[in-house]
């Protein structure tokens, strides 16, 4: 049984372009960017040559560009950051409530160290209600976090919008986004974007996990979470990992060479995938905006299917998703994203995501289309809810 | 050296071995359950049954009902059907809980209604902690049939 990988938002495998190009450097060229001699100095310029090409792409200046351990480190360093090097300027913070729990968790720990923060709601598509958002600033707001591209139902946010309006209010308010997701599908160009900080991950880009970025404006100030050492600024102790470093550039010039090619590939995959599911099992519905979506990104709800159940029966078939349902995660909690677009309470426990990637296929996608009204029928049969 | 070396190769083997890739987190019985679960209720419009029970509810994520045929004369429980929406494990619970009041000819009510979640456990081989509490509750569905099953049984008299 060959098996169907539709979990590309969780994890991407490693472009084999991208390895070629690691490969120098997890066998050789061991030298510490920080040693002043010939080997050093080799490592050195090995990664300054990649922050030279993250930055261009997000039309940025190297020294704009922080390389940190994962995409959760990035938004920590954000948010933890400019917290407390702008406390003196006011306390309050705004995120979405749809963020990442690596926004959200931060930001609770503020809480607890006497931040001020307020969670901004989102539409039953899971935009940002902006009035709302507007509303929430005051005179103490120092930073608002809103993803570009949500995780779990790949809504896309008008980051350039949110940006103009809220600068309107107050000019030296700082946005930052959080761009895991949305980092190969939507172009990245800070300025145009209108942020100030902006996360990227590797793993979610067909590059090696534990690296990630933060793009952070010129004359911003932030406190570092990891101290230790003078690496990345002063903002990120330890010896810069080469190999990572050099994959991670490489994995984003290759996303962003491949994105304009690979939208259109994937947006009609997706539409497809949505419209035979939606016509072929009733009582189903699409969770998320659904146009202003991640092209990779199908969730769904199916009424009467716990999603970790469907999972699991899927899984038999060789067809690996995953799901927002409480009994699907290790807390028991349904998910906060899917709990923030203010479905019905069983069907939060009915979703099921499906995330496309360069592999996917057209008789990858009729494979599912064809199993899954099966497996519903089987789980339905069996289920108290009709 | 090289015997070192050796060992420690071994070492590893077996250590990997214990990860295995595809380790389930549920175990065996709990699949089988999941995957073939026993005594459904199909149909439940033509079906005449003498008690009738619920557990749970839809917003938290899992819910079972119950449906009994009990034997009036020997108090036996004769047939326990059954529905569940939620998670593999509340699946695979309600589904062996159904197998052991009716298992031998039987259990008497009296008997099911001392029914233990930690023996449907029991007989699952064990559950991850997180999901025994949220899960198992098919007990509780059990009991509520049970009390109904009584309560139209007295009315007869």
């Amino acid at each position: 049984m060959k098996n169907i990988y539709l979990d590309y938002a969780s994890s991407t495998y490693i472009d084999p372009l991208v390895l070629k190009k690691m490969t120098p450097y997890l066998k050789g060229y061991f030298g510490n960017p920080s040693s002043l001699h010939k080997m050093g100095r080799k490592s050195k310029s090995i990664i300054e040559k990649a922050r030279f090409d993250v930055a261009k792409i997000l039309n940025a200046k190297p020294e704009e560009i922080i390389f940190t351990g994962s995409g959760t480190e990035s938004d920590n360093l954000a948010i933890y950051g400019v917290a407390k090097s702008y406390k003196n300027k006011g306390k309050h913070i705004i995120v979405s409530k749809i963020e990442h729990s690596a926004v959200i968790e931060i930001t609770k720990k503020l809480e607890r160290d006497g931040f001020e923060v307020d969670y901004t709601s989102v539409d039953s598509n899971g935009l940002i209600k902006i009035p709302e958002l507007k509303k929430l600033i005051k005179p103490s707001t120092i930073l608002i976090s809103i993803m570009l591209a949500n995780n779990e139902i790949g809504t896309i946010q008008p980051i350039a919008e949110i940006s103009k309006i809220i600068k309107k209010i107050n000019p030296s308010l700082l946005l930052h986004t959080d761009a895991a997701q949305a980092t190969g599908a939507i172009t990245l160009n800070a300025n145009k974007l209108g942020v100030d900080l902006m996360s990227l991950n590797g793993s979610k880009i067909y590059g090696p996990k534990g690296i990630g970025c933060l793009y952070v404006k010129s004359g911003i100030k932030l406190e570092p979470i990891i101290v230790g050492g003078e690496q990345e600024k002063n903002l990120r102790a330890g010896t810069e990992n080469t190999p990572l470093i050099v994959g991670f550039a490489e994995a984003l010039k290759l996303a962003t060479k491949l994105m304009y090619k690979e939208n259109a590939r994937l947006v009609n995959l997706r539409d497809y995938f949505i419209k035979n599911v939606l016509k072929s099992i009733p009582n189903c519905r699409l969770n998320g905006h659904p146009t202003k979506r991640l092209p990779s990104n199908i969730n769904i709800s199916i009424k009467g299917v716990e999603g970790e159940s469907l999972i699991l029966m899927l899984d038999k078939f060789g067809i690996f998703a995953s799901t927002g349902s409480a009994c699907g995660s290790s807390n028991l909690k349904p998910s906060h994203v899917i709990s923030a677009i203010n479905i019905s309470p069983e069907l939060s426990h009915s979703n099921i995501r499906f995330t496309l990637g360069r592999k996917t296929t057209k008789q990858e996608i009729d494979f599912v289309i064809k199993i899954l009204p099966r497996v519903v029928a089987k789980l339905r049969m069996i289920s108290s809810i009709k | 050296m090289t015997n070192e070396n050796e060992k420690l190769q071994t070492d590893i083997t077996q250590d990997d071995a214990q990860y295995k890739s595809d380790s389930w987190i549920y175990s065996d019985i709990v699949k089988d359950h999941f995957f073939h679960p026993r005594n459904i209720l199909l149909n439940d419009l033509d079906y005449k049954f003498d008690g009738k029970g619920e557990s749970g509810s839809a917003i938290c994520g899992d819910m079972m009902i119950v449906w009994l045929k009990v034997n009036s004369e020997t108090s036996k429980i004769i047939e326990c059907k059954w529905r569940t929406f939620g998670c593999a494990s509340a699946i695979a619970s309600t589904s062996m809980m159904s197998v052991m009041v009716t298992e031998n000819e039987g259990m008497t009510i009296d008997k099911a209604l001392n029914l233990k979640p930690q023996q449907i456990l029991e007989r699952l081989g064990g559950l991850p902690d997180i999901k025994f509490h949220c899960s198992v509750m098919g007990h509780l569905a059990l009991k509520e049939a049970i009390a109904d099953y009584m309560q139209k049984n007295e009315n007869r008299k």
